[in-house]
């Protein structure tokens, strides 16, 4: 197994243990009378079991188990497969950072890092496509 | 990989695409008030990522992967599986032109579509659901 799938896949692990855990939380305030305003963190909840675990999971697989792209490049350019990987994580941490303080301190400053957080996300998803889509092939 | 697969698979990567691209803007959204408008696109971004990427990502790497019939065609009827995708395909299209388009009843026929799409798939591709030889 390439050491990027190993990355991809454990990182995904981690968001997957982290989005159980804050579904705890979201379906436990319900008993209890908390000031904790929990539900901010919804949405970013979804996203790290979307985003977080399945899509990296996913990408970490087909990296690994999908037709090799050539001889010289068997899984396409790999400085752009590691791009991918970093800027979707950084994306998706300043998403679970930035939007519940943008939902509870709403300022200038939050507003951009989710203005980043979707830029970076973005471009991490279209270069990890860029390079699997040549590699969707018959052989 | 079957021609199928790379059907399945690339249009599960073009879905993939659109969807993260409304979620972006649905974030960016978020961050800076841009367009009201723009929240509207919930219900297709959750369309194409859900059924679109990973449903029909599931299909295709199915339908390539596991293991083959020992008799007949090694796929099983591919007229059917065929089928399958057309019929995914559709009822995506079909329930996403709600979001720009109110039609509600295109949303159950969208749903309709995506179902046979899973039926036939599993016809044509449940028994193969066995120990490898």
């Amino acid at each position: 197994m390439p050491l990027l799938t190993r990355w991809f896949i454990r990182t995904s692990f981690v968001y997957l243990g982290i989005g159980l855990a804050i579904g705890i939380l979201l379906a436990a305030q319900s008993l209890w009378s908390s000031m904790l305003p929990l539900a901010v963190f919804f949405s970013g909840y979804i996203h790290l079991l979307t985003v977080g675990w399945l899509t990296l999971l996913i990408f970490g697989v087909a990296y690994w188990m999908f037709p090799k792209y050539s001889q010289v490049q068997p899984r396409g350019n790999d400085a752009l497969n590691w791009a991918a990987f970093i800027l979707l994580n950084l994306g998706l941490v300043m998403r679970l950072v930035g939007e519940p303080l943008d939902i509870l301190r709403r300022n200038a400053f939050w507003g951009w890092l989710l203005v980043f957080s979707a830029l970076l996300q973005w471009l991490g998803g279209m270069a990890f496509i860029l390079n699997l889509w040549k590699r969707v092939r018959m052989k | 990989m079957p021609r199928l697969s790379v059907w399945f698979i690339r249009a599960s990567l073009l879905y993939l695409t659109i969807g993260f691209t409304f979620g972006a803007l649905m974030l960016a959204n978020e961050g800076f008030a841009i367009d009201l408008h723009i929240d509207h696109l919930l219900p297709a971004h959750m369309e194409f990522l859900l059924p679109g990427w990973i449903m029909q990502l599931a299909l295709g790497v199915a339908y390539w992967i596991l293991p083959r019939y020992v008799k007949g065609l090694p796929r099983g009827n591919e007229a059917m599986a065929w089928l399958s995708l057309i019929f995914l395909n559709t009822g995506i299209l079909l329930v996403t032109i709600n979001t720009f388009f109110p039609l509600a009843w295109f949303v159950v026929l969208g749903r309709v579509f995506e179902a046979v799409s899973i039926l036939a798939f599993l016809l044509v591709s449940l028994r193969r659901v066995r120990p490898s030889r």
